[in-house]
């Protein structure tokens, strides 16, 4: 027997995460009534019709664009699908839950035995997705007080049958940054295939984590923790992190891990037991009655393959191989479909240039001056008032030489703040860029005579001063000269005058 | 026929009879309409078919239907019509009920469609229809709102769930009425008031705006004097509704074209299994006569088995709770109905007192059966088990229905019992449906006709047909009624005078 042991250390263990991710989907009316999907704001209680509101009688009616959602996610997660699928009844009691059971899927799923991949310090480490099944979105809950300081809560039904797809991983993430990678993975996919907003802060895109930690070489998992209530990417990665070292410390101190579901508080950047497996619900699912099994024939599967759109990877590797692109901007570029479309449709109204000087160009304004504009006003590309022409008519000019560098970057921000097309704004304001050398030179000549001091100075061999020569000249051309133009004209110029 | 006897008592017209007269304006819809609201003032108060007696709305639609007769275009067998409609069909702006406290005051805002195919068709509706609470029951006695007496002996009970439906046709409280069948909830009670009640295949009639029991067993199906009446019935709210995803889309035939008489060569199944010790003697002769009198008019009689009936029953009591204890769920007093939340501390107390306070002891009992019988640990020992038998159930019914075309029973192992003789035995009482219940596991149709009486109380015989063959079994019914009487008989009840008018109406 040793008499002594050491508590081991923190990198002696090994996490292991699973996620299970909620997405909304995108569809026109809610899962199983023709009431409309799109809420958002709407005053409580206004998008709710006798079958979502649970009366006495009504029936559900599948929605079928949110099953063709469903599968067309299960084929870009590389699912297999069955044949048959079915709904089951999840029986519980809250006031957000009107008919007392959510209709969802037990046994059957839509799709299970999928991946994903994701890029994990330069290697592609594939996850596991268990299974991805639909079923409806609860209602809300708003908590009040009264006058009298007694709490009371309303109900808001709007978002009560929603169709709510559910995607459970494998427990195959090792590190709280996987399981961001993953989570944006999936939201990339998700926003790609159009079946989702993406929308973590709204809520339209959830994730709640179980996580456990073990020591390295152990078989059996530890016990696991639930962790929900992470609104952002940040948030998943924060909150895991915590977690993880929350239960590495009570191992190490000895200590044993309650399974319990913990929520994350952002402020405090802490995870809170909330509640403990001993009053978990039984759920006491069974087949829904209501409605039939929903049959999936190869036919169908092969008509929802053919309306899917390019996924990201795949957009990715063609971004390098046909524009040339570095993987870091074909990365960046394709991680948002609405960012690569902006790019594609840009690139394709840019005639000047060949294909990859245009393509690479186009990518530095985009994940540049435009990224960076969109960032600090907190705007999204798709409600950009700078269009993919109007960048196309910027990038057109200044390869042209009609308008300087400079000139750009303000064209740009003008039109990213008015909406104008730079190429309008040009045109009116005459901001057109003197190329023309003849007059450059006279402009030259001018500023030369009008300033002896700095000529004297370059003619002692102070370069700086042509710098000034040049500020001088293009104050006077209002910009519309570029300085490499400039300079080797002042040059020969000086040059002259010193021989 | 007496037909010169029955003009001053409309009530006892069959519907097809009232049709031929409003079309000929020999009566208006309002007169006759006029004449079962009379008929219900004055035996309801004895009867208790009717929870809520809508006379106002009823003469308002006799006048739109008297209109529509006297222009003579879009015209329906059931225009102009009175009927009755249980009170678990739900009817948009009429207080419907189930037959439970928890609903006493449920107004609903939407109509279901079997209502609206009614109105469509221009049917009057005079109210809605007493029942057992949410269905579950198999005397009425289970109502929140008192029982529903059997008119042919006040102090029996008419059957259930459905015993308003039955009593009110049984007593000439309308000429026609809708009910619904989960295990026998429509056939029973027709048995024991002498009427016709059609249970109809599952996915014939719409489930939209019905509340549900177990909603893979529930169906709508009507009540009437003959089998004529309940073809002219079912083909209005016969067919595929979009909004229920479990209704059939099978195309409707032409029921009255069916009822040819004629049913020489059909194969009459008789079970084995259903011929057992348990059935009172006077029901057993009863339907042995009406198997002669079938064999009398052509029909082959084939011995069939049904091996596995006598797991009907537990897999039903399975099945049918297990359902229920989810669809009852909504009944949570946040939204609607019934509600002590305003005591509760919070809000699993708001839940358990609403609940325990709103369901009567049946609905409890059975909601506890089905959370039970789901629950996890026991789901396997239980509700799969009961899925297993429902299959070996179907399988049962396809054999047999290759080997005849319809198949005779007794429709209850006994006549009318007398109230609170089975309350206090709730297994007693489940074996009411025992001959029933396969009926719906089976998901096939079935009817209960009038087979003659056992010392003065009817005797149902039931048909049972294939999955969509209503119309077989209305032939075979029908066929029946015209070489016999006991259809046309009407209990003491109906022979009472009408007392005066007092209060026409029972309108809220």
């Amino acid at each position: 027997m040793t008499a002594t042991t050491h508590a081991p250390a923190e990198t002696d263990y090994e996490i292991v995460i699973g996620l299970e991710v909620h997405t909304q989907l995108l569809t026109h009316s809610k899962m199983f009534c023709p009431c409309a999907a799109d809420y958002a704001d709407d005053a409580p209680n206004s998008h709710v019709c006798m079958i979502c509101m649970g009366m006495p009688g009504v029936l559900p009616v599948v929605n079928q664009q949110a099953v063709e959602y469903t599968l067309m996610t299960g084929l870009a997660l590389h699912c297999s699908i069955p044949e048959l699928s079915k709904f089951d009844r999840k029986n519980y009691f809250y006031p957000d839950l009107p008919k007392g059971y959510q209709i969802s899927q037990f046994d059957l799923p839509f799709c299970q035995d999928g991946y994903l991949e994701v890029e994990v310090e330069g290697a592609l480490k594939r996850i596991g997705v268990t299974r991805a099944h639909l079923e409806e979105d609860t209602g809300r809950l708003l908590h009040r007080t009264d006058a009298y300081g007694t709490g009371f809560s309303l109900v808001d039904l709007n978002r009560a049958g929603i169709p709510l797809l559910e995607i459970v991983s494998e427990p195959d993430m090792r590190t709280a940054e996987e399981a961001r990678l993953y989570m944006q993975k999936l939201r990339s996919i998700l926003v790609y295939l159009g079946v989702s907003s993406g929308r973590m802060e709204e809520g339209s895109l959830r994730c709640d984590a179980n996580i456990s930690v073990r020591p390295r070489g152990q078989k059996k998992l530890g016990t696991k923790t639930e962790i929900k209530n992470m609104n952002s990417f940040r948030a998943v990665q924060r909150a895991l992190e915590f977690e993880a070292a929350r239960q590495i410390e009570v191992l190490r101190a000895g200590g044993r891990i309650i399974q319990e579901t913990r929520g994350w508080v952002e402020a405090k950047g802490i995870t809170v037991s909330q509640r403990t497996k001993e009053e978990a619900n039984d759920y006491r699912y069974f087949p829904e009655p209501d409605l039939p099994p929903v049959h999936i024939t190869r036919a169908w599967i092969e008509e929802i393959r053919a309306k899917m759109p390019e996924l990201p990877d795949a957009r990715r590797e063609r971004f390098i191989s046909d524009y040339g692109l570095s993987p870091y901007d074909a990365a960046v570029l394709t991680d948002d479909r609405a960012w690569a479309d902006f790019f594609e449709t840009t690139v394709a109204s840019v005639t000047t240039g060949d294909p990859t000087t245009r393509a690479k160009s186009v990518a530095n304004w985009v994940t540049g001056d435009l990224a960076r504009l969109l960032n600090a006003h907190g705007q999204e590309i798709v409600t950009s008032k700078l269009t993919p022409a109007g960048l196309a008519g910027l990038v057109n000019a200044l390869d042209a030489g009609t308008i300087s560098g400079k000139q750009a970057k303000e064209l740009l921000e003008r039109a990213f703040a008015t909406g104008e097309q730079p190429a309008d704004i040009i045109a009116r304001e005459g901001i057109a860029q003197v190329s023309d050398v003849g007059a450059l030179e006279t402009v030259a000549r001018d500023i030369i005579a009008a300033n002896p001091k700095a000529v004297e100075d370059y003619h002692k061999g102070k370069g700086a001063a042509v710098q000034f020569l040049i500020g001088q000249v293009m104050r006077q051309t209002k910009g519309s000269a570029k300085p490499d133009i400039i300079q080797p004209i002042l040059v020969r110029l000086l040059d002259a005058l010193k021989g | 026929m007496a037909t010169a006897a029955k003009t001053n008592e409309p009530w006892r017209w069959t519907i097809a009879e009232a049709g031929e007269k409003l079309r000929a304006k020999a009566i208006s819809s309002v007169e006759l309409t006029q004449a079962h609201l009379d008929r219900i003032a004055a035996v309801d108060a004895d009867v208790h078919a009717y929870l809520l007696v809508t006379g106002e709305t009823a003469l308002a639609q006799a006048r739109e239907a008297d209109a529509r007769l006297a222009k003579g275009d879009d015209l329906t067998p059931l225009t102009g019509i009175p009927l009755g409609i249980k009170d678990v069909i739900i009817t948009q702006g009429v207080t419907t009920t189930a037959g439970s406290r928890f609903l006493e005051h449920f107004v609903p805002p939407y109509s279901g469609t079997v209502a609206q195919r009614l109105r469509t068709a221009g049917a009057v509706t005079l109210g809605k229809l007493n029942m057992d609470e949410f269905a579950m029951g198999s005397s009425t006695e289970n109502s929140a709102y008192g029982p529903t007496h059997n008119p042919w002996d006040l102090t029996r009970v008419p059957g259930g769930s459905s015993g308003g439906s039955a009593a009110a046709v049984a007593a000439g409280e309308a000429m026609g009425t809708l009910g619904s069948d989960t295990g026998g909830s429509i056939r029973q009670p027709a048995a024991l008031t002498n009427t016709v009640g059609l249970k109809t295949t599952y996915g014939r009639v719409s489930r939209f705006g019905l509340i549900a029991f177990a909603s893979s067993l529930d169906q709508i199906g009507p009540f009437t004097r003959d089998a004529r009446d309940a073809a002219l019935l079912l083909q209005q709210i016969a067919g595929h509704d979009p909004r229920d995803a479990t209704s059939a889309n099978v195309p409707v035939p032409d029921y009255t074209a069916q009822l040819t008489g004629d049913i020489r060569g059909l194969r009459m199944g008789i079970p084995k299994e259903y011929f057992v010790e348990g059935t009172e003697p006077g029901v057993t002769a009863a339907v042995q006569a009406a198997i002669e009198t079938l064999k009398g008019l052509g029909a082959v009689p084939v011995e069939i088995s049904l091996p596995n009936t006598r797991f009907g029953l537990p897999a039903y009591y399975i099945i049918a709770p297990a359902e229920a204890s989810a669809n009852l769920s909504r009944y949570d007093g946040v939204k609607y109905g019934f509600s002590v939340r305003n005591e509760a501390t919070d809000l699993i107390d708001s839940l358990m007192r609403t609940r325990g306070a709103g369901f009567g002891p049946e609905v409890r009992r059975r909601i506890m059966l089905g959370t039970y019988a789901l629950s996890s640990g026991y789901y396997d020992a239980y509700y799969k088990r009961a899925e297993q038998v429902r299959t070996l159930i179907r399988r049962d019914f396809d054999a047999a229905f290759t080997q005849c075309d319809f198949i005779i029973s007794p429709t209850s192992p006994t006549v009318a019992f007398p109230i609170g003789d089975r309350v206090d035995d709730p297994y007693a009482m489940y074996l009411a449906d025992l001959f029933t219940i396969p009926a719906n596991l089976g998901g096939i149709c079935g009817l209960s006709m009038p087979g003659g009486f056992s010392a003065g109380l009817p005797v149902g015989v039931q048909i049972l047909g294939n999955h969509f063959a209503e119309g077989t079994i209305l032939r075979v019914a029908d066929a029946f009624e015209r070489v016999t009487d006991y259809h046309t008989q009407w209990p003491t009840l109906a022979t009472a005078k009408p007392k005066a008018k007092k209060a026409a109406s029972k309108e809220k």
